[in-house]
């Protein structure tokens, strides 16, 4: 299986080129882990915490956010239209040249 | 009014399932713990975040219930009576001439122990607060982040924001206390156990509560303390609203910090206490272990089976810190049974040894 190549800016403005791959069951979030992003990952990937929230920067349609996603981002801080959270995005061949930023951590 | 020191063996911060099941290790040894948590009951993530989440990979358990999980402990512990003090943060620790400690907590609770067990997880968990102007200024006068003291709303008009379970459980709750009730939240869907929403739909069509959907705060007023809230209604109109009340309570969760454990001059890496894993998981100050996924070192997985395995160890290594002079084997529970301190004993069952004649 193919890698894809995602484009994470850190919360100092540093840009990191990644490759990602389809084929291990893996998201968002724990692809920031493997790459030792700062993202912390609180609950482990339940859409519980909100650490791992990411502005969408690229067009890419990533579809809806689901329920668990939706309702943890209305009580997180710095939310935007383009937040999503890492945990709740699978890594899949349409990710291709995604760019995301990771959102500020909270106070 | 000086509160009595609380003495113990073994003090473990943070009684989430790696705490409590040290609580258990300390036993047989006959070592006494006692647990201090900022939440206010124990069980620390697994109670706090996800207690109807399945885990798979406990050991000897297909499938368990996280809430399931901690109540087992806490029946697998209690005979050995371990002391709580809940709901209050661990502060400050000062190291003793004896070599040992005194951790005080944020109300001023001071436990003095031979040992201390940093099972903190991943740190205190601390309420979310809401983006709004000058909030310190209102908390503790009218605005709080946690009901501690339901009481304290009694004939008063409150007004509660957020869209989770405990803003659900608490609305219900006060409507029978407060004079008036108002419930505030950004959208019109709200995430909870399915027979709280249906409650506070029932309070609201009996206009016991007062609902307000899609609707945001925007600002707190008052003098020296809350006497009003200024909400925005989410609508075509975006129309604003001044409620009335005399206090502001946002429930929008939970998120844990390291908190003050970062201050203690423990050895830390990305958020986690640095520990010693060839032999017991000792930090850079001796007398202080950290166990769980507070800690880190080569290889460190955040699970919960090893947490158990590290509080094991931690607890064998504080008992010869304890008793330098004392010899000691480790024995199986098969072997020695467990002994509570509250007296209990259990036991294997002796296999009889008896003669099988023909007749």
């Amino acid at each position: 299986m193919s890698d894809v190549n995602i484009t994470i800016i850190d919360r100092e403005g540093v840009r990191h080129e990644v490759l990602a791959p389809t084929d291990m069951n893996m998201n968002l979030m724990e692809v920031c882990k493997s790459y030792e992003l700062p993202v912390q990952a609180v609950c482990g990937g339940m859409a519980m915490c909100a650490t791992c929230q990411c502005y969408i920067i690229s067009d890419h349609d990533l579809g809806e956010r689901n329920d668990d996603e939706e309702a943890m981002l209305w009580e997180a801080q710095n939310v935007q239209e383009n937040s999503r959270l890492g945990c709740q995005i699978p890594i899949s061949a349409d990710l291709e040249g995604l760019i995301v930023e990771l959102a500020p951590e909270e106070d | 009014m000086e509160k009595q020191m609380i003495t113990t063996d073994i003090l473990i911060i943070g009684a989430g399932p790696t705490g409590l099941f040290a609580v258990f290790e300390a036993g047989l040894l006959k070592l006494k713990c006692h647990l201090i948590d900022a939440l206010a009951q124990p069980g620390g993530q697994c109670s706090e975040l996800y207690p109807k989440k399945p885990i798979y990979d406990i050991p000897g358990f297909p499938e368990v219930l996280a809430g399931d999980l901690v109540d087992n402990l806490m029946q697998q512990i209690a005979p050995f009576q371990p002391g709580f003090t809940l709901g209050e943060r661990a502060e400050t620790i000062e190291k003793q001439e004896d070599g040992s400690f005194i951790v005080t907590t944020g109300k001023g609770t001071k436990h003095h122990a031979k040992v201390v067990a940093i099972a903190g997880g991943l740190g205190s968990f601390e309420p979310r607060k809401p983006t709004i102007d000058d909030l310190d200024r209102y908390e503790d006068k009218g605005l709080s982040y946690m009901i501690k003291n339901p009481e304290d709303y009694r004939d008063k008009k409150v007004v509660l924001a957020g869209g989770g379970d405990s803003a659900l459980d608490w609305t219900i709750f006060l409507a029978d206390i407060a004079k008036e009730v108002t419930l505030v939240h950004r959208r019109e869907e709200f995430r909870g156990a399915l027979d709280s929403v249906e409650k506070v739909q029932e309070l609201v069509d009996q206009q016991k509560v007062r609902l307000i959907t899609p609707a945001e705060i925007l600002k707190i007023q008052g003098e020296d303390k809350v006497e009003a809230v200024l909400l925005q209604h989410n609508d075509e109109a975006k129309r604003m609203e001044e409620i009335q009340c005399d206090a502001f309570i946002p429930l929008f969760g939970l998120a844990p910090k390291l908190g003050p454990i970062a201050d203690w001059g423990l050895e830390i890496e990305k958020n986690a206490i640095k520990v010693n894993n060839s032999l017991d998981y000792q930090t850079n100050i001796p007398g202080i272990y950290a166990i769980g996924d507070v800690n880190t070192y080569p290889g460190k997985l955040k699970l919960i089976l090893c947490g158990f395995h590290e509080a094991t160890l931690m607890c064998q290594s504080a008992y010869q810190r304890i008793y330098p002079d004392k010899r000691y084997v480790m024995k199986y529970t098969t072997v020695g049974g467990v002994d509570g301190f509250d007296g209990s004993r259990k036991v294997a069952e002796k296999a009889v040894v008896k003669k099988i004649g023909s007749k």
